[in-house]
């Protein structure tokens, strides 16, 4: 993973990102539109972690897609971070399903073992914690989801379970 | 076009297709309420309000992205509509801090309209948030204050923003109940690409977005709007004073959707530029110099030492040691009067006014070629025309909402752009083709594009066959101009000069447009005449969306040229010299007149070092700023036995004055200014002048009958039936005529309804003459000793010499003083970083000014923008003129640079 220090941000892997972009663009006699910001986003946040501003401000001056719709954009769907993000999302539901099966308890023994709140991430960079609304599993209920993992019928002592073996392995 | 006829509410209403319910429904007077609706704008549909029902659907449908369709039945106010639209202005409600009480939009406020007409009182969902008028992105902007809490996300700022301005500065943030207004990244608005042009404050329907500075200075029911036209540029912006008149001030700008030339659009000078007007430096006395310093003075003791003065002057010297500069900021009748006062009351045709510094050569270079040395075209054309070639003009930073029209046009994807700029201008941006040519090759260049026309045989054989002279000739000159050599002149690469000649010739119509970086040369005629060869080679004059469209600076230079404000020529552009003219004029201003044409601009300056000139009256002129080379011309002012000036404020002129007259602002005084594209439009008293400052014609009438000279008006009006009266084109303008959206000349009879382009079908000179032009290198060229090319101009935010923009809060706050543009590669070489400060020599005289380094800027050439008097780019300028126009080459001479 390249360096995400600000002040030493690499600019290289975007460079390569936009250029593959506008050389698929160029095929078509076309150049750089609004609707690849996107996957542009999605790219730059899969090598940097998260979408570092000076990194966005770069692919605007190039694409000539401005910040604004940028920001639009970011700010509106969850999956995109503009702050450095933990290595290992963990979601949780809050639901109306999983609430009334514990799900609360399940996010709080979250909480309690890793140690941050909802929103935040660990000073290792390891994990980042989100509560949503609705995962779309209630069958399931309570749920978490680790990096695209379904975890259905959590109990809180589970939940433990299944990030100290991720801790384990990460150490 | 077929004809749309639908019911509404019972009613049959006609539409044009294209239109959605809403636009038919407001055309045919039925109100559907709507907040989100903007005209300038596509159809949103985030408010719901404008939810109709329509036969034959089972489901309320926004009216304001629906199309009208033909046999359509639209209810707009049913039980069961009032009921939804009840509902949804109680969310809205709900969402917004219903603080009337301190609202400045009170009584302007589609949203309390609708509140009060659905009697909702109080917020039916207590429990939702009400966003926090906190912090945010307009929290150090001295121009616009954003209320989260009154806002309604409607969008019309973010869609104004984008779609009609372009900036793309605003965005909305968040979703579902947690949504604000924002830049992109949350900067300040300052860092964002936002131009201030106010835009977003003119669409939002409620208060969430106002100008911090009208705040608390008077609700909308306080406020008398005056519509008059703006002061600035010489786009003709029709803006409407919103004056507090138990203040008696200007509190804002606002601006008609609809009205020409800009719809409603202002730059950010036209809207938060006016404070100036208010300032407690203004001139509210006369003052006369005694031993060095000045002392105020009455009106008639200033005007009678003014007359005593002239007189001794013409008696002992002659009239023509005597001259006016007039002023392109004054009114057309202001004009008419100072060459009238100078020619019939001081006996010499020594008038000239600042056109002589920015489009001489225009009217030079276009009357030789076409007969006429106007804009061809119109505004408004442009927005149409399939291709547009820029060239030498900044559009968007000096002529901003022409900027805006063509960066729309550009955008609709119907019309093709074409810049050539030694700048990597805005509009560089989006041009297909930008050919940034050393300063002063623009004759090369041109004849170059000429070269490859020719060559490939893309010119309109019959339009030159039929409309044309002296082909031939041109067809020399330019053969020996190939993309090899001019490339090489140039610094353009030749295939970007063949590709621009085609795309340029290939086009069904395309306008030039162009502005000082055409004129301001030793070469300019030349650079004019070259524009116009090149128009009339490929039959691009005398159609719509066609034509050579210089952009005039100032707010009324085009009236102070038409109203005569020249030394060789009476209003409407009669010469001096023609014995019949002159006999016209001696019998309507009962007195003789004098045939010999007078001097120019600069000519006046040095005859003043040279003693030829005496005495020097100047009205609203600040040469000791916007003259080439400052130095010498304070040696010319102080040799000067006797100057008046005459202004709003005291300036760097003003200074060397021995009698300083206060003059009326623009919003003091009724009259018209005539803008670029001709049209003639009016100017409307708002606020009382200050102290005793008078109008500008007044006080020439006063002291021509001291004089012994009578002229007598009862006001503005009167002035400007005098000008129908002996100007053929301005024969049909009267006051009346004006209202709603002003007359182009030429208009010769009442009955005549103005002449959107000129030349067609017959040029004015009949035949369009070619000019065999051949490329001249600037006067002063880079050596080692002076190594950049110092070119200069205007900026966005401030106005020529200052004496107006830097005197408004927000304009000063942007950009608080000039910076010099230098390529980072050339700041590598001298060891210049951004923000150091800068020597600049050339061999008239020295500046200290920051640098920033920018790549808008080609390799050995730096700009500065003129503006500021702590750094005058004019103190480095060359007075090298122009043969034929005598304008002086601003855009270039040479410079050192170090750091200091």
């Amino acid at each position: 993973m390249p360096d995400v220090q600000e002040n030493e941000l690499d600019l290289k892997p975007a460079v390569s990102i936009i250029e593959k972009i506008e050389q698929s663009r160029r095929a078509e006699n076309e150049r750089i539109r609004g609707d690849d910001l996107i996957p542009i986003l999605q790219e730059v946040q899969k090598v940097y972690g998260y979408l570092p501003i000076p990194v966005l401000s770069w692919v605007s001056e190039r694409t000539g897609i401005s910040t604004s719709r940028m920001y639009g954009v970011i700010t509106f769907y969850a999956q995109f971070y503009l702050e450095p993000h933990g290595k290992h999302t963990v979601r949780c539901c809050r639901g109306t399903a999983c609430y009334v099966r514990g799900g609360r308890r399940v996010i709080n023994a979250v909480k309690s073992t890793l140690g941050i709140d909802d929103g935040e991430t660990t000073g290792d960079m390891l994990f980042s914690l989100e509560t949503v609304a609705c995962l779309g599993a209630c069958a399931l209920s309570p749920v978490m989801v680790v990096d695209g993992t379904y975890y259905g019928k959590m109990t809180p002592r589970r939940a433990e379970q299944i990030l100290k073996q991720l801790v384990e392995e990460e150490a | 076009m077929d004809e749309i006829i639908l019911t509404i509410d019972n009613r049959e209403l006609s539409a044009r297709p294209g239109q959605t319910i809403l636009e038919a429904a407001l055309a045919g007077g039925i109100h559907i309420p709507h907040l989100c609706y903007d005209p300038r704008l596509t159809p949103t549909g985030a408010c719901r309000l404008c939810l109709v029902e329509i036969d034959g659907l089972a489901e309320p449908q926004t009216a304001c992205t629906r199309l009208a369709e033909q046999g359509m039945i639209v209810r707009t106010n049913t039980n069961a509509i009032r009921t939804l639209r009840k509902v949804i202005l109680e969310l809205l409600l709900s969402e917004h801090s219903l603080r009337c009480t301190t609202c400045d939009k009170d009584g302007d406020c589609l949203l309390q309209d609708y509140a009060y007409e659905y009697q909702i009182e109080e917020s039916r969902f207590p429990s939702i948030t009400i966003q926090p008028s906190g912090e945010n992105f307009t929290s150090s902007s001295k121009a616009i204050v954003y209320d989260p809490s009154k806002c309604i996300l409607c969008q019309r700022c973010v869609k104004i923003c984008a779609e009609v301005q372009m900036a793309e500065a605003l965005t909305l943030k968040g979703r579902s109940g947690d949504v604000q207004v924002t830049t992109g990244l949350e900067v300040e608005l300052k860092e964002s690409p936002c131009e201030t042009c106010g835009q977003c404050v003119s669409a939002c329907p409620t208060g969430a977005l106002y100008e911090r500075a009208a705040a608390g200075r008077g609700k909308a029911k306080d406020l008398i709007k005056i519509t008059t036209t703006c002061p600035y540029c010489g786009v003709g912006c029709q803006l409407d004073l919103n004056v507090n008149s138990s203040t008696g001030r200007i509190v804002r700008v606002t601006s008609e959707i609809g009205c020409m030339p800009n719809d409603g659009n202002t730059c950010v000078k036209g809207r938060f530029g006016m404070d100036f007007v208010s300032r407690n430096d203004r001139l509210t006395k006369p003052l006369i110099r005694e031993n060095g310093l000045f002392r105020e003075a009455s009106w008639d003791e200033a005007l009678d030492r003014i007359a005593a003065r002239f007189i001794e002057i013409k008696k002992q010297h002659g009239p023509d040691a005597l001259a006016g500069l007039s002023s392109a900021k004054t009114t057309n009748e202001d004009n008419y009067i100072m060459q009238k006062f100078v020619r019939a009351c001081l006996g010499t045709n020594n008038v000239d006014h600042c056109a002589r510094l920015c489009h001489a050569s225009t009217v030079a270079g276009l009357a030789r070629a076409f007969g006429s040395g106007a804009m061809t075209n119109s505004i408004e054309e442009l927005g149409r025309a399939p291709l547009i070639f820029v060239i030498g003009s900044n559009t968007t930073e000096c002529h901003p909402v022409i900027g805006i029209l063509i960066r729309q046009a550009v955008a609709s994807g119907s019309t093709r752009l074409i810049v050539a700029d030694p700048r990597r201008i805005s509009l560089s941006r989006i041009a297909e083709i930008h050919m940034q040519q050393r300063p002063g090759t623009d004759v090369a260049l041109i004849n170059c594009m000429m070269n490859v026309i020719l060559k490939e045989g893309l010119e309109d054989k019959e339009f030159i066959e039929q409309r044309t002279e002296d082909f031939n000739a041109l067809r020399r000159a330019v053969a020996e101009n190939t993309p090899k050599k001019a490339s090489k002149i140039t610094g353009v690469p030749e295939e970007d000069i063949r590709r621009a000649a085609r795309l340029y010739a290939s086009a069904p119509s395309a306008s030039i447009v162009y502005s000082m970086g055409i004129t301001q040369h030793t070469t300019g005629t030349d650079n004019v005449l070259s524009l116009a060869n090149l128009a009339m080679l490929t039959g691009n004059v005398g159609r719509e969306c066609t034509g050579v469209n210089p952009l005039r600076g100032q707010n009324n230079v085009q009236g102070a040229c038409d109203l005569g404000a020249l030394p060789n020529v009476y209003s409407g552009y009669q010469r001096v010299d023609d014995p019949d003219i002159q006999k016209k004029f001696e019998k309507a201003w009962n007195t003789e007149l004098p045939e010999k044409p007078g001097l120019t601009v600069v000519e006046i300056t040095n005859a003043a070092a040279e003693k030829k000139i005496r005495g020097l009256y100047i009205m609203g002129e600040n040469p000791m700023l916007s003259d080439p080379d400052i130095n010498h011309v304070l040696e010319c002012l102080k040799a000067l036995d006797f100057l008046v000036v005459q202004d709003i404020f005291m300036n760097e002129t003003t200074q060397l004055a021995h009698v300083v007259l206060p003059a009326c602002s623009f919003a003091e005084k009724d009259g018209t200014f005539t803008n670029t594209e001709r049209r003639i439009q009016r100017v409307r008293k708002a606020v009382e002048p200050p102290g005793e400052a008078r109008e500008d014609w007044r006080i020439l009438c006063d002291l021509a009958s001291r004089m012994g000279y009578t002229m007598n008006y009862s006001g503005a009006k009167e002035v400007q039936d005098e000008i129908a009266l002996l100007t053929p084109i301005y024969g049909g303008i009267t006051y009346d005529r004006l209202d709603g959206v002003g007359l182009q000349w030429p208009c010769p009879a009442g009955d005549h309804s103005g002449t959107k382009f000129l030349h067609e079908g017959k040029f004015s000179r009949g035949r369009g003459k070619f000019h065999a032009v051949r490329f001249l290198p600037p006067q002063e060229m880079p050596d080692d000793e002076y190594p950049f090319i110092f070119t200069t101009g205007r900026m966005l935010q401030h106005w020529h010499t200052g004496t107006m923009s830097r005197r408004c809060d927000v304009l000063d706050d942007l950009v608080p003083h000039g910076t010099l543009e230098i390529n980072p590669q050339d700041a590598l070489k001298i060891g210049v970083r951004d923000g150091d400060k800068v020597a600049v020599r050339s061999r008239r005289g020295r500046i200290e000014v920051p640098a920033r380094l920018t790549d808008r800027i080609g390799p050995c050439t730096v700009f500065l923008a003129f503006h500021f008097r702590e750094h005058p780019a004019n103190a480095l300028t060359i007075a090298a003129l122009d043969p034929i126009a005598k304008i002086p080459e601003f855009k270039a001479c040479a410079v050192s640079v170090e750091k200091l």
